[in-house]
Formats: C-alpha cells, sequence, structure tokens
C-alpha cells in the first residue's frame, strides 16, 4: 500500500486505505493528517474543549504544522489579488505631518513630492504659538485612490521662548491616537470604513546650516519618536556645498544618536527590499529641495531652481536626495509606515493609556483579572467617594446652622436682659418720683391745716384789739398775700404766725417748683 | 473611493448612521479636496508592498463542514484542496456511531505559488445521525461563538499580540441530503440559526443520485423554503456593496444550492486523467460542469471569495458577536447596531453563544459611547 512518493498525484485508493492515523503518519513523511479528536460528552464541556482543540492547533502550527502538497490546481494563489482588490475598494490613506520652522520648504516639498499643487498660503513668523494645521486630499493614480492628509506646523520657532512648542504637535498626534481607541473601544464600531487620522510619517525639517542640531530640534524630536516614525530631512540643501553636506549628515546622525532618539529605520527583514533599503538607511537625513516651477533643461521640462550661478535640479541623484525620499516614502514603504504606526506607535499608546485608567491584564495574584470585574470595582469606587463627599458637605451644612443658631440665640438674651434692665430702671425712678410727689402733697395738705389753723386764731385775737398792728400787719400780709398763691385765704391771721406760715409756704413752693 | 457598508434590510434604522463620536478632535470625514497630479508620483506602488507584505506573512482560512454521516464531507473537503485533509471516514465494522456530536479540526499548510495558506477544516461527525436530534446544532454554535470569543479576548488585551491568531470559522459548508423532495425540518432549523452567526454555503451532497431535472427542481424547491423562512446564505443579499458586487452575487445566487459530488480517485477519460467517480453506467467527472457543480463550488469558496468570506465573518458577524457580548450585562434588547441577516421569528431564541459558553464569562465592560465623562 504504499503509494505516496512524493509525486504528484498523491490520492490513492483510499478504500483500502482504513488504517489508524498512526501508521499512516509512519508511512509517509509529506502527508500527515494531524487528527485532534476533541470528544466532549457534556456541552458544557465542548466550549473548553474546543477551545482546547484551538489551542492544540496553535501548538501544532507552532511545532511546524506539516506542509501538505498539493495534487493540482486549486487556485488560491489569487488570494493577494483577492485581498489587493478589496484593498482597493476600501481605498487607502496616509497621513504625513511636517514639522519644521517657518520658511523651510515644508509646502514645497508636498507640492513636489505629489507632483500637485496643494492649496495654501505661507505662514507669517507673527504667530504667538505653535498650531497645526491639517488638510485632507483626494488623489487618484490609474485605480488606486489615496486620501492624503498633510499636517503642517504653523509658527514653529518663531516665539522667543520656545519651550512649550513641542507640546501642541505631541498633544495633536495623541489626539488621533485618541480617536482611534475611542473608536476601537464603542461597543458599535465601524472600523472597516473608518478614517484613519493617524498620523504615519513625520518628515522632520532640519534646517541647513551646516554646522548641527537646534536643541529645539532635539528636544521636539525627543519627544516625538516613540510616538510616531520621524524621517529627518534636511531642508533647502541647495545652501549647503557637497563637503559641508557629508560632514552635517555625520554630525547630525551622531548627535540623534548620543541623544537616544530613535528615527524610522527602513526595515530590512524582507530580502525583496532589504537591499535597497539598507542602502537608503545610510543616506538617512536625506538632503532636499523642493521646487515647483518647470524649466527647460536639455530637451526635457524638469523641475528645478535657477540661480545666476546654475541650475539645481530637484530629481536629479547627483544635486539632491528627493528621489531617494519619494522612493522610501512612498514607493517603497508606505505600507511599512503605516503598519508600524499600528501595531508599534498606537499599541503602545494603547498600553499607557489602559493602564493609566486602570486597567490590567493580571492581579498581583497573576489570575486574570476581569475586565468586568476592574470596571465594577472602580465604578463603585467612584461612587462610594462621591457619598463620601456629599456626606460631609452635608455634615457641613448642619454644623454651619447650628453655629448660627446658637450666635443668635445669645443675641436675643443679651436683648432680653438690657430690655429688663432698662425697664427696671425706668420703674425705679418712677417710683422715686411718685415718692416726692407723695410726700410735697403731704407736706402741702399740713400748711393747708395750719394755715386754717392760724386763721381761726387770727379771727379770734382781732376781735381782743389790736386793730392798728392789725392794719399794719394787714398791709403786710396783703403785700405778701400777692406772694402767695394760696386758694381761699380771706382772713388775716396774726402777724408772727403769718410771717412764720408764709416763710414754711415760701419754702414749700420752692421745694415743689424743683421737683416739677 | 468605495466603503463597505452594512446595508440593513431587517431593521429600519441604519447601522452606520451613528451619532457622531463626542471627541471632538476627530470628523467622522474631514472635507477632502480633490486634487490632480500632474506626474506619476508612484501611488500604485503600495499595491505591491501589500501584496509582499500579505505573502510574508501568509493567509488563514477556517471552514466546517456540516451534515449527517455519509454524505461525503471528508471527500468533498479533499476534493476542493486536492489533497488528503482527511482519511474520509467509514463508519461501521466496528466502529459505533458516535452517541453525541464531536467536533474534529484539522490545520494544514498548503502551498501554491508562494502563497501559503493555513487551512483548518472542522468536521462534524455525528450531526443529524441519533434518534433525536432536538438541539443537536448547540456544539457547533458553541465552537463557532467560542472562537469569537478567543478572538475577542485577545482583542481586549493591554498587551496584545502583533498578529492576533484567527480560528474564527469563515464559512460552513452545509451539506443537504439528495431526497428530491425540499429541506427537511432539521436542516431549516439549522440553516435559521447558523446564518445569523456565520457564513453558510448549503450544497446538495451526493448529486449524481438526481437527475438533471431533479437536479434543478430540488433547487428551486430549496431556494423557496430558504425564501419562506428567511434564511440568508452566503453571498447575504444585504451586504452587496455596488452595482458589480450585486451582479455578479445574484448569478452565484440563482445557482444555490451547488449540487456537488466529491471525489478522490482519478480515472482516465478520453486520454486525460480526472477526477471521477466510476460507476457502471459511466464516470461522473467532478470537474466537468456539465456533471456537476463542483467548479463553482471551488470557486466560489476559493478563487473568488475567499478573501470577501473572511472579511464579512471579521466585519458583520464578529461585531455582531462582540456588540451581543459586551451589551449583555445591560440585559437590553437588541438594538439598531445588529446587523438583520434573518428577521427572527418570535420563536427562535436569541444565538445559543453564551448558554454554551461555559462557567462565568469573562466579559469586557466598557462604558457606551460617551465613556470620557466615567474616566
Amino acid at each position: 500500500m504504499g503509494e505516496v512518493g512524493g509525486g504528484v498525484v498523491e490520492l490513492r485508493d483510499s478504500s483500502g486505505g482504513r488504517s489508524p492515523p498512526s501508521t499512516q503518519r509512519s508511512r509517509s513523511s509529506a502527508v500527515s493528517c494531524a487528527v485532534a479528536p476533541v470528544s466532549a460528552a457534556p456541552v458544557a464541556a465542548l466550549a473548553e474543549a474546543g477551545a482546547m482543540a484551538a489551542t492544540d492547533i496553535a501548538r501544532q502550527v507552532g511545532e511546524g504544522c506539516r506542509t501538505v502538497p498539493l495534487a493540482g490546481h486549486v487556485g488560491f494563489d489569487s488570494l493577494p489579488d483577492q485581498l489587493v482588490n478589496q484593498s482597493i475598494s476600501q481605498g487607502f490613506c496616509f497621513n504625513i505631518l511636517c514639522v519644521g520652522e517657518t520658511g523651510l520648504g515644508k509646502s514645497t516639498l508636498m507640492d513636489t513630492l505629489f507632483n500637485t499643487k496643494f492649496e495654501g498660503e505661507p505662514a507669517t513668523h507673527t504667530q504667538p504659538g505653535v498650531q497645526l494645521r491639517s488638510n485632507t486630499y483626494d488623489l487618484q493614480e490609474s485605480n488606486v485612490g489615496l486620501k492624503l492628509t498633510i499636517v503642517s506646523t504653523v509658527g514653529f520657532g518663531d516665539q522667543i521662548n520656545k519651550e512649550d512648542s513641542y507640546k501642541p504637535i505631541v498633544e495633536f498626534i495623541d489626539a488621533q491616537f485618541e480617536a482611534y481607541l475611542q473608536e476601537e473601544l464603542k461597543i458599535r464600531r465601524v472600523l472597516h470604513t473608518y478614517h484613519d487620522s493617524r498620523i504615519h510619517a513625520c518628515l522632520y525639517f532640519i534646517a541647513p546650516t551646516g554646522h548641527s542640531l537646534k536643541s529645539l530640534d532635539l528636544v521636539t524630536m525627543k519627544k516625538l519618536d516613540s510616538k510616531v516614525n520621524i524621517i529627518p530631512i534636511i531642508a533647502k540643501s541647495d545652501a549647503i556645498s557637497k563637503s559641508e553636506l557629508t560632514k552635517f549628515k555625520i554630525k547630525i546622525t551622531s548627535e540623534l544618536v548620543s541623544n537616544g532618539v530613535q528615527i524610522y529605520q527602513f526595515p530590512t527583514d524582507d530580502e525583496l527590499v532589504a537591499e535597497i533599503n539598507g542602502t537608503m538607511n545610510a543616506h538617512l537625513p536625506f538632503a532636499v529641495i523642493g521646487s515647483t516651477e518647470e524649466l527647460k533643461i536639455g530637451n526635457k521640462m524638469m523641475k528645478a531652481r535657477q540661480y545666476p550661478w546654475g541650475t539645481v535640479q530637484v530629481e536629479n541623484e547627483a544635486h539632491c536626495d528627493f528621489v531617494k525620499l519619494r522612493e522610501m516614502l512612498i514607493r517603497v514603504n508606505m505600507e511599512d509606515l503605516r503598519e508600524q504606526t499600528h501595531s508599534r506607535h498606537y499599541e503602545l499608546y494603547r498600553r499607557c493609556k489602559l493602564e493609566e485608567m486602570g486597567f490590567k491584564d493580571t492581579d498581583p495574584d497573576s489570575k486574570p483579572f476581569s475586565l468586568q470585574e476592574t470596571y465594577e470595582a472602580k465604578r463603585n469606587e467612584f461612587l462610594g467617594e462621591l457619598q463620601k463627599k456629599e456626606e460631609e458637605m452635608r455634615q457641613m451644612f448642619v454644623q454651619r446652622v447650628k453655629e448660627k443658631e446658637a450666635e443668635l440665640k445669645e443675641a436675643e438674651k443679651e436683648l432680653h436682659e438690657k430690655f429688663d434692665r432698662l425697664k427696671k430702671l425706668h420703674q425705679d425712678e418712677k417710683k422715686k418720683l411718685e415718692d416726692k410727689k407723695k410726700s410735697l402733697d403731704d407736706e402741702v395738705n399740713a400748711f393747708k391745716q395750719r394755715k386754717t389753723a392760724a386763721e381761726l386764731l387770727q379771727s379770734q385775737g382781732s376781735q381782743a384789739g389790736g386793730s392798728q398792728t392789725l392794719k399794719r400787719d394787714k398791709e403786710k400780709k396783703k403785700s405778701k398775700v400777692v406772694h402767695l398763691s394760696m386758694p381761699g385765704a380771706p382772713l388775716a391771721p396774726p402777724a408772727s404766725v403769718l410771717t412764720a406760715a408764709a416763710n414754711r409756704v415760701h419754702v414749700l413752693l420752692l421745694k415743689a417748683a424743683t421737683w416739677s | 473611493m468605495k466603503k463597505r457598508q452594512k446595508k440593513n434590510g431587517g431593521s429600519p434604522m441604519d447601522p452606520l448612521r451613528q451619532s457622531p463620536s463626542p471627541s471632538s478632535s476627530r470628523a467622522s470625514s474631514p472635507r477632502t479636496l480633490p486634487c490632480e497630479m500632474l506626474g506619476y508620483v508612484g501611488i500604485e506602488a503600495v499595491l505591491d508592498q501589500l501584496k509582499i507584505k500579505a505573502m510574508k506573512m501568509g493567509f488563514e482560512f477556517n471552514i466546517m463542514v456540516v451534515g449527517q454521516s455519509g454524505l461525503g464531507k471528508s471527500t468533498m473537503v479533499n476534493t476542493l484542496f486536492k489533497s488528503k485533509m482527511w482519511k474520509s471516514t467509514m463508519l461501521g465494522l466496528g466502529v459505533p456511531t458516535p452517541q453525541t456530536l464531536q467536533l474534529q479540526s484539522v490545520t494544514h499548510v498548503i502551498e501554491e505559488s508562494g502563497v501559503k495558506l493555513k487551512l483548518t477544516v472542522t468536521d462534524t461527525p455525528g450531526f443529524g445521525d441519533q434518534i433525536n436530534n432536538d438541539k443537536c446544532w448547540d456544539p457547533i454554535l458553541g465552537y463557532i461563538n467560542e472562537q469569537y470569543e478567543q478572538y475577542l479576548q485577545e482583542e481586549i488585551l493591554i498587551t496584545r499580540q502583533r498578529h492576533i491568531p484567527d480560528t474564527r470559522v469563515h464559512c460552513c459548508v452545509y451539506f443537504v441530503p439528495p431526497t428530491g423532495h425540499c429541506l427537511r425540518p432539521l436542516d431549516i432549523e439549522f440553516l435559521q440559526r447558523l446564518c445569523r452567526t456565520v457564513n453558510v454555503v448549503p450544497v446538495i451532497a451526493r448529486a449524481d443520485s438526481l437527475t438533471i431535472e431533479e437536479r434543478e427542481a430540488f433547487r428551486h424547491r430549496i431556494q423557496e423554503n430558504l425564501k419562506t423562512h428567511g434564511i440568508e446564505v452566503y453571498p447575504q443579499k444585504c451586504l452587496d456593496e455596488d452595482v458589480n458586487d450585486k451582479v455578479l452575487n445574484s448569478k452565484i445566487r440563482e445557482r444555490i444550492p451547488f449540487a456537488v459530488v466529491g471525489a478522490d480517485r482519478e480515472h482516465i477519460v478520453n486520454g486525460r486523467c480526472v477526477l471521477g467517480r466510476k460507476t457502471k453506467w459511466g464516470i461522473i467527472e467532478v470537474e466537468n460542469m456539465a456533471h456537476c457543480e463542483f467548479p463553482l463550488l471551488r470557486d466560489l469558496l476559493i478563487r473568488s471569495h475567499l478573501q470577501d468570506l473572511k472579511d464579512i465573518t471579521h466585519n458583520v458577524h464578529y461585531e455582531n458577536y462582540r456588540i451581543f457580548r459586551l451589551n449583555e450585562s445591560h440585559v437590553l434588547p437588541r438594538g439598531p447596531g445588529w446587523v438583520n441577516l434573518a428577521p427572527a421569528p418570535a420563536s427562535v431564541p436569541a444565538p445559543a453563544g453564551p448558554q454554551a459558553t461555559p462557567g462565568p464569562p469573562k466579559v469586557c465592560r466598557w462604558a457606551k459611547d460617551n465613556s470620557d465623562e466615567e474616566f
């Protein structure tokens, strides 16, 4: 029965081959039938066993799942084409971020790279802070549609204090990651139609000083290197001569290395592109020139810049590295840039963000943490905190009310006391006055009585004799009587008694006057 | 630029017409300006880059064959992929009928013209073989949902792998026995449940027992049955993107279910070596369109719609499962986000996933769309 011999015709009479799998395996090395039977009587265990089967498969694949030769043309070699068709119908998107000082030729370079004129006016130098300007364009080449987004910094390096220049850029990149993460975490999501706005490549424009990197450049690149693929380029490189350029490039790369800045390295793991990528890696940073003007050189129209001393051709490899940049950025590594952004930078951001939010994969006991439990715990914690705060506030309120009440009560008491005191005073005074009035009344009554008694005596005395003295006394008494406001005193009492009585009355009147 | 839209036939709300995300930094699609390029830039080189990457990584495809024993499932798989995936099982001779449904999976890596394909075939011996076949679809649904669950768990990890291994079933081929009458209740029950979870392609098995006229009549009746019970098999009408797709898929839909014959032996016919079944009255050539429709099935599954099958599994079925999973703790009724592939009759319960998965499900529960206010 040994039929398998690595030939094309594999399928043989299988009716007789009812031998168990083990013998079959031993018979041939080319054909392997890795049957992983999964037996599970109860339904509940089946899913678990299904998982086991899956892990078995995974393990087998890991161990080198054996290849089965085909007996004929099956037809799945059209798979890459199917994949490509599907990608074409979905469309591609590519986002470039251009970071560089004002006036380094960022917009011109983009125009030159994509052979078109994008809109936009040049920026001024008077921006108060760094801003990012983003534009999206629809490009179409044969059957490939590309949604290109170009983001440029506006006002980078123009301020006097440049400490915070890198912050808007980092925030922008993070915002794009955040938007993608939010979309991915939604319950109802549409990832396959989502417009990916994450930055795939960052072109960092270095000013052609010829000496070294500016500290602003170093700081900014250090902040960006873990978030985006950085490709440093030397802008306006027609300002540097060739010898200066090589020295400049060496200086830049050494500075980047010594500062630990990780720029994007073109991938060298795939044989097809490893060679070209390897050589290009050595030419970093690219010295580029951008120009949208076309001049006639020889008998062709070429993009070039005209100087009195000569013409610089953009697409001439001897003049600048523009062609290399275009090759690397678009024609060879566009897909790799997108993949690195997704699998490295975005995953890093996602990991940091989720850990920050408190989610873990395993708890300290190294049991897999259920995200649901974490979420519930956090939620309860949060609610608990809210409740505590509410309680605190309520207690504070109650306390304050109590204090205020006590204060008010005290004030009230004081007022009452004052009122009582005043009342008492008033009563005392009133009493005194009444006493004095009473004594005065008493004295007036006493005088009246004596007066009537004296008049009686006088009437008796005048009958006895001594009318002359009486006349004199009468005159005296009349004059005295004028001063007296005593009612009902017609009779003239004896003179001594009268004068004494008059004196006494006078004194009494005085007293009454002081007391009225 | 075409984008795949989930056109929803059943529910009134288009699942894509969602309220925009509250995060202000993202526009749902930015204002784009069309630009003319004045010269060749080289953007289309990205297609080659894509191809190179894909070929390096290899492809994965998981197929499940369901049907009663004796319908030629294993042989069919062998014929499809022209290799000895399975030893065709022949029960009897002391091997007892399996008492319960057992799922068997086999993985192979096959290569053709530099394209590597990791193929996993899941067989279901014992399906529909018992006397009481009630709920015989549960293990199958459980297995499918288990694969979704695994993928979901991998996807929600904090540190996740670069390339999540895809074990989700991309296509389920259902073998209908060639009775010649119509679909049996078991078939209808199974198809109803399954077509909402996975792409189902029904085929008439052992079609060499039917004449061409009988075949056509059978096919018609099956199509009627499918329509009556609201079963949407692959390619689903509601997921057609544009006119081209519609035209192509309509042609396919006319011929579903394909009447296939499987054979793994070779015979000489007219001097050519062909795969076929030899009978006393002739040789049935498998790859002859006049004899059976196997080439159609092969083309659909492998040559033209393989990537599409994977895409629909990933974008539609897996997302449905994910929504269901993430919502279930809120005990929500099925919201408008559920792409209704088949309007569910009232008697059909919700997908049997959670019933079949074991233990307390470890599910990730995120706040809904406005998650910023929580965190």
